[in-house]
């Protein structure tokens, strides 16, 4: 009889420990309404489904990009500092540091319709319209010498678009590949001859500083108090100036201005409007406008809005990549704004 | 206003202490004190007066002189910090459990406000009834407990190209270990009638950044949770509160937070996160995708470069963490002196499934210079390989699920750092 009593004990324990069943259903929840489950399930798959009626040119993509992503992801979508490229790298992934980008890595156009639809623009997700994604993708791809600019893409012709790289990916082999291999008994003694320091992270000296890790948003937030423009009472249009603020958002993913201004990759504003050309203290200048400097190149007003309505045009070789103010009134506002920065 | 600007120990002026210490202090073990300790032979404030009353602090935090173990991040990896992560400060911390308020955050849009009373949670796809669940129906379902390791696919992953952050914290800090509680989400698939043909569920998250990730229905109706606890309280804002996905062993990102949709489905979506993201570039070009499990890993915790050595030879206690998300840790074995010899250690507690096991080597420390490295091996057998190991079958070009062995190089004085070894 005793000799029942442990697997019927070890029965007991696991039949409590065991996890819930449940025969039936509970009746819990509510049926989803067809409204509902519409403004949620966005997703497009790799098959295309969920592919929404709809169409978009690169040209307009490359409208829709300059004002709404280019802050971040540049306006050729070759990416600004951190922030992801979006463009470029084919043919880098067997090199060293390879530049996974939209057109060199990912295989689906339907991951960047659906990354875009859902959850872009960064900050103000949601809110592109289905014919303004579908110009974005057509941007990119141009942006990536995939299409001519006048390509349009649709979701006739979405799932026809092969990627580059559609067959670089390979479903995890890592059982095959590594597992066999590493597995069993290691080795416990005399595993190597030698040991030798090949590599020190002190020398590389890129771990943050704990010392002034903590709270070092507090010393900088209350070091860096707002800078206040310093209008020019006399030949400023304060209200065509604050209209110019808002277009120069376009510019601050570069330029800095005002009390606290550092040149980023591109040069402080601060006085630029009536300044000699390339005249910003430690800002490395393109070799065109160095020359355009020397041959005594003032930025008046008349010089900067014709600069800004399409840099590339006016100054061939030019570093600024930003595709331009195409309005007269944006160019005249942030010109405006520029001015009350001396 | 942070609870940490009092005092806090620098670790510039740690590690000269630590200095100071070993290089001046006697350590035979029965050592000799020459004069009284004041600390014991004069009577101090606090043996004398009142301390704190209770509702000093209605949600306790921790005592200020700790003020220095707190998630920490590195500026320079992302551009922003509502796109970004930061490490669990695991150099500081003992046992397998980690506090909700120092365990790392990830974020794709930022930590979002969500009531319960807001949140809803969505069945659809290929289901009998498309269902809504409120958070008062899902505590509702019979629940579960389960202690789970959370680890980014991307933990240890700047390490690839070469030794490169100082500190165990950001070497290894992208994981943290919490007791769940939560639905068995095979629970809500049935109570929608899923269709028994359906291959995947996708699931999404409720912020902008909209994260979604296609599960294999396997994995979805074998262990996945959907949680509304962690370690007894509510989950934090950063870790997805009120609800979040649990999917034990797999990498971080499928752990989505505030979840809002789970979809069933014939095909994998093949997201942004599931494509161009986690995905494994090998030296010819080419990349393994739907790498989910986390392989056996484990790092020395202390000693460590944040975690130095402040008392001389003698007595020494080498700890650190060990995990595999193919199931539990049968074994941890230590070596002192960069792999060529090793010491199994002793493990806390037997190796639980896809949690974090706690190891422990005792030695006597004789001063001198180590190089030490900790291997773990699960239950399959699989042992934790070598960088170089690693590096022979995917390149350098890597980026995730880097689970190398991990060498501190460890000085006379104590002081540690990250190096690579041969």
């Amino acid at each position: 009889m005793s000799k029942y009593l442990k697997p019927l004990a070890i029965a007991l324990a696991t039949s409590c420990l065991a996890m819930p069943v449940m025969a039936e259903k509970l009746g819990l929840g509510r049926a989803a309404l067809p409204a509902e489950i519409a403004a949620w399930d966005w997703d497009i798959n790799a098959m295309g489904h969920g592919l929404p009626v709809g169409s978009g040119d690169a040209l307009e993509g490359e409208e829709i990009f300059a004002e709404k992503c280019a802050a971040c992801h540049g306006d050729f979508a070759e990416g600004v500092d951190n922030w992801p490229k979006l463009a470029g790298g084919a043919g880098t992934l067997d090199h060293e540091d390879p530049l996974k980008t939209v057109g060199s890595y990912w295989p689906h156009l339907t991951t960047a319709y659906d990354y875009i639809k859902r959850s872009m623009p960064y900050g103000n997700a949601g809110t592109l319209s289905d014919d303004e994604v579908y110009a974005i993708v057509a941007y990119i791809l141009y942006s990536n010498d995939l299409v001519e600019d006048d390509f349009v893409l649709s979701d006739e012709n979405f799932m026809a678009f092969e990627m580059p790289n559609a067959t670089g990916f390979i479903v995890d082999d890592r059982a095959e590949a590594e597992y066999a291999i590493w597995s069993g008994e290691p080795c416990m003694t005399e595993c190597k001859d030698s040991v030798a320091i090949t590599m020190r992270a002190l020398v590389l000296d890129v771990t943050p500083d704990l010392e002034t890790n903590a709270g070092a948003t507090e010393v900088s937030a209350a070091a860096a108090p707002e800078p206040t423009p310093e209008p020019e009472v006399l030949a400023i249009d304060m209200e065509l100036a604050a209209a110019g603020e808002k277009v120069f958002k376009k510019c601050k993913s570069c330029h800095q201005v005002g009390d606290k201004a550092q040149n980023r990759s591109g040069p402080v504003l601060n006085g630029v409007v009536g300044a000699a050309a390339g005249s910003v203290e430690g800002f490395k200048y393109s070799n065109a406008l160095r020359d355009a400097a020397q041959d005594g190149l003032i930025w008046s007003q008349e010089e900067l809005a014709a600069f800004l309505a399409k840099p590339k045009d006016y100054l061939k070789g030019t570093k600024m990549s930003f595709a331009g103010l195409r309005k007269e009134a944006d160019q005249a506002a942030v010109i405006e704004y520029l001015k009350t920065f001396e | 206003m942070s609870i940490y600007d009092v005092k806090k120990p620098t670790r510039r002026a740690f590690l000269r202490g630590a200095a100071a210490v070993g290089a001046g202090v006697v350590t035979s073990s029965a050592a000799q004190a020459q004069t009284a300790d004041p600390l014991i032979v004069e009577q101090q404030d606090w043996a004398q007066s009142f301390g704190d009353g209770v509702d000093a602090t209605p949600y306790g935090l921790p005592i200020e002189y700790e003020g220095d173990v707190i998630r920490r991040n590195v500026e320079w990896l992302t551009a922003d910090t509502v796109s970004s992560i930061n490490f669990t400060p695991i150099h500081a911390l003992d046992g397998t459990i980690t506090p909700q308020g120092c365990a790392f955050e990830r974020h794709h849009s930022g930590a979002i406000d969500l009531k319960k009373s807001d949140y809803r949670l969505m069945i659809n796809g290929l289901v009998d009834t498309p269902l809504v669940f409120t958070y008062e129906d899902l505590e509702r379902f019979p629940r579960e407990n389960h202690v789970y390791f959370c680890e980014c696919a991307a933990n240890t992953g700047m390490e690839w190209a070469g030794a490169q952050l100082n500190g165990a914290q950001f070497t290894h800090g992208m994981i943290h270990n919490m007791e769940y509680t939560g639905v068995p989400l095979r629970l809500l698939l049935q109570e929608a009638g899923y269709d028994t043909a359906g291959k995947w569920v996708f699931v999404e998250g409720a912020d902008a950044s909209s994260n979604g990730r296609s599960i294999p229905m396997e994995k979805a109706l074998d262990d996945v949770l959907v949680a509304f606890k962690a370690n007894g309280e509510a989950l934090r804002k950063e870790h997805g509160y009120p609800v979040r996905l649990v999917v034990p062993g797999w990498e971080g990102n499928m752990w989505v937070k505030w979840i809002r949709r789970i979809e069933v489905t014939n095909e994998p979506v093949e997201s942004r996160e599931e494509t161009s993201k986690y995905t494994d570039t090998l030296a010819d070009g080419t990349s393994r995708k739907w790498t989910w499990a986390m392989d056996a890993k484990s790092v020395v915790t202390s000693p460590s470069p944040q975690a130095p050595i402040t008392h001389g030879k003698g007595p020494l206690v080498i700890t650190g963490l060990a995990w595999s998300g193919h199931g539990a840790i049968t074994r941890v074995d230590v070596s002192r002196d960069g792999g060529k010899t090793w010491e199994t250690a002793r493990l806390a507690k037997p190796g639980e499934k896809m949690a974090l096991t706690r190891f422990y080597l005792d030695v006597d420390w004789d001063g001198s210079e180590m190089l030490l490295q900790s291997r773990a091996m699960d239950e399959t057998g699989y042992v934790q390989p070598t960088k170089a190991q690693l590096r022979e079958v995917r390149g350098l070009n890597s980026i995730y699920h880097n689970n190398c062995i991990q060498t501190w190089w460890v000085r006379e004085n104590g002081e540690a750092e990250n190096v690579e070894v041969s």
